[in-house]
């Protein structure tokens, strides 16, 4: 680890109890952007956690990254998801700038101003296909226009830039697609939708159209389809994964709490919630000891020789696919098993042993990238795999 | 070998062009196989081949292109009939 990475999640913690938990009510109340906790990120410099150090970040690898949404998570869901979705897209611009000199002037920018960046990778008629586009990137001289149809741009209106997908050219096909940055003055978005939901009100992800103009330098020079196989897909699976177990570990500790309220009640017997509290703490142990074990297996991966071809193949992808999808499982079954440890005290919504919201938090899980897309996935990828 | 393999393009690979048009180094994922297609591709090379990838070999690089599929095929035949002699 590097020496930046106590510094990063104590700083998280803090942002997490200071500021994030303080608010986070409000926020899921109201679903407006918790720009408290998302200003205090960016006073203690963590946007720029994931940029190396050279460029004036924190250098932080998978493992502090995942350490610190997790911690997030544990005090409000929609903050710890909107700093993992940015953590994503500087890890793709980090690891596919190649030699852009335009890119490593943006890294810098990035630590420099704490920009926030959002993804736009969703668009109608494809849905939630992250390797399909309908938009082509047209080019005029040496700049770029691009016009896309989001169905979810999660705080695409608080966000400083955006990261989008695109076909190389309107005349490429679907899947033949690129990495475009839209700086602030480079786009307009137009609103299409609202976004009232039922949890991870705060992420604010209604859709947009996106129109952007840009120098053709902001075009990430690799094939979105290497980024997406070995950035992309295992930071969004492990990152979304540590928010999750966020807010299970959460969950978990305000019944874990009532219990020892109980207990405390009536010494000599063991409360029989006790009981249901020592099966959802298995669980929980299951989900951290899988996300932490697919990180530091993935950091590994990333820093070591030959990662690069280990990251695009099926036994990987595999792996990444079922730890979003037993994750994404695991905290809908442990908030629930917590809201029946504490009962009505966990159903009111005005309980310091609350849970509605972060049950509807966790039911968002299943839907980023459905799971029967991914099971379909990756039930595919195992006609040819032999796990030999 | 690589007519073969332009036969199974042609057939699985769903591509934006002629498979069988195609020069042994174009790119396939540029004209448009999808992760999906490409395990279509490899099940329908292995049953032709009898051949079995492993998984080592389940990478987009070994794929990405006529010459390259017919470079993993024959090393993994070389290697069979190496089996059989010995």
């Amino acid at each position: 680890m590097s020496p930046s990475a106590p510094e990063l999640l104590e700083k998280a913690k803090h942002v997490g109890i200071e500021t994030a938990a303080r608010h986070a009510n409000e926020v899921d109340v109201a679903a407006r952007f918790p720009h408290e906790a998302v200003d205090a990120l960016k006073k203690h410099r963590l946007l720029g956690a994931g940029v190396p150090p050279e460029f004036g970040g924190l250098g932080a690898g998978m493992e502090q990254l995942a350490a610190a949404c997790e911690t997030l998570g544990q005090y409000c869901a929609s903050t710890a998801m909107i700093y993992a979705m940015h953590l994503i897209q500087v890890a793709c611009i980090v690891r596919h700038r190649a030699a852009s000199p335009f890119f490593a002037r943006y890294l810098v920018e990035v630590a420099e101003k704490q920009t926030l960046i959002a993804s736009v990778t969703s668009e109608a008629t494809v849905g939630g296909e992250l390797r399909t586009s309908v938009a082509g990137v047209e080019h005029k001289g040496d700049r770029l226009n691009i016009n896309k149809n989001a169905t979810t741009i999660s705080y695409g209106v608080q966000a400083d830039a955006l990261l989008l997908t695109a076909r190389r050219s309107p005349e490429a096909p679907a899947n033949d697609q690129v990495l475009v940055l839209l700086q602030r003055t480079d786009y307009s978005l137009e609103a299409a939708g609202t976004w009232d939901t039922l949890g991870m009100r705060g992420t604010c992800s209604p859709g947009f159209r996106v129109v952007g103009d840009a120098p053709d330098e902001q075009i990430l020079d690799a094939s979105f389809a290497d980024i997406a196989s070995q950035t992309m897909v295992p930071f969004s699976h492990i990152l979304w994964s540590s928010c999750w177990l966020g807010i299970a570990t959460a969950a978990l500790g305000r019944a874990h709490e009532f219990v020892r309220q109980q207990a405390r009640a009536k010494p000599g017997t063991v409360p029989p919630a006790a009981l249901r509290l020592a099966e959802a703490t298995n669980l929980l142990q299951l989900m951290r000891t899988n996300v932490h074990d697919v990180a530091h297996e993935c950091e590994a991966l990333m820093q070591g020789q030959g990662g690069v071809d280990a990251l695009s193949s099926i036994p990987f992808a595999l792996k990444m696919n079922n730890l979003k999808i037993s994750s994404s499982q695991l905290v809908v079954q442990i908030v629930h098993q917590a809201l029946l440890i504490c009962g009505i005290a966990a159903y009111k919504n005005d309980s310091r042993f609350a849970l509605g919201r972060h049950l509807r938090d966790a039911l968002s899980a299943a839907l980023m990238v459905g799971n029967d897309r991914i099971y379909a996935t990756n039930a595919s990828m195992l006609l040819v795999l032999k796990d030999d | 070998m690589k007519d073969e393999i332009r036969i199974i393009l042609h057939e699985h690979a769903r591509l934006t062009q002629d498979a069988r048009l195609l020069t042994d180094d174009a790119d396939l994922y540029q004209v448009g196989m999808t992760s999906h297609a490409s395990v279509n591709v490899m099940l329908a090379l292995e049953g032709r081949f009898d051949i079995e990838f492993p998984d080592r070999m389940l990478r987009r690089g070994v794929f990405a292109s006529i010459s390259a599929i017919s470079a993993a095929i024959g090393e993994l035949v070389a290697a069979s009939v190496h089996a059989v002699g010995a």
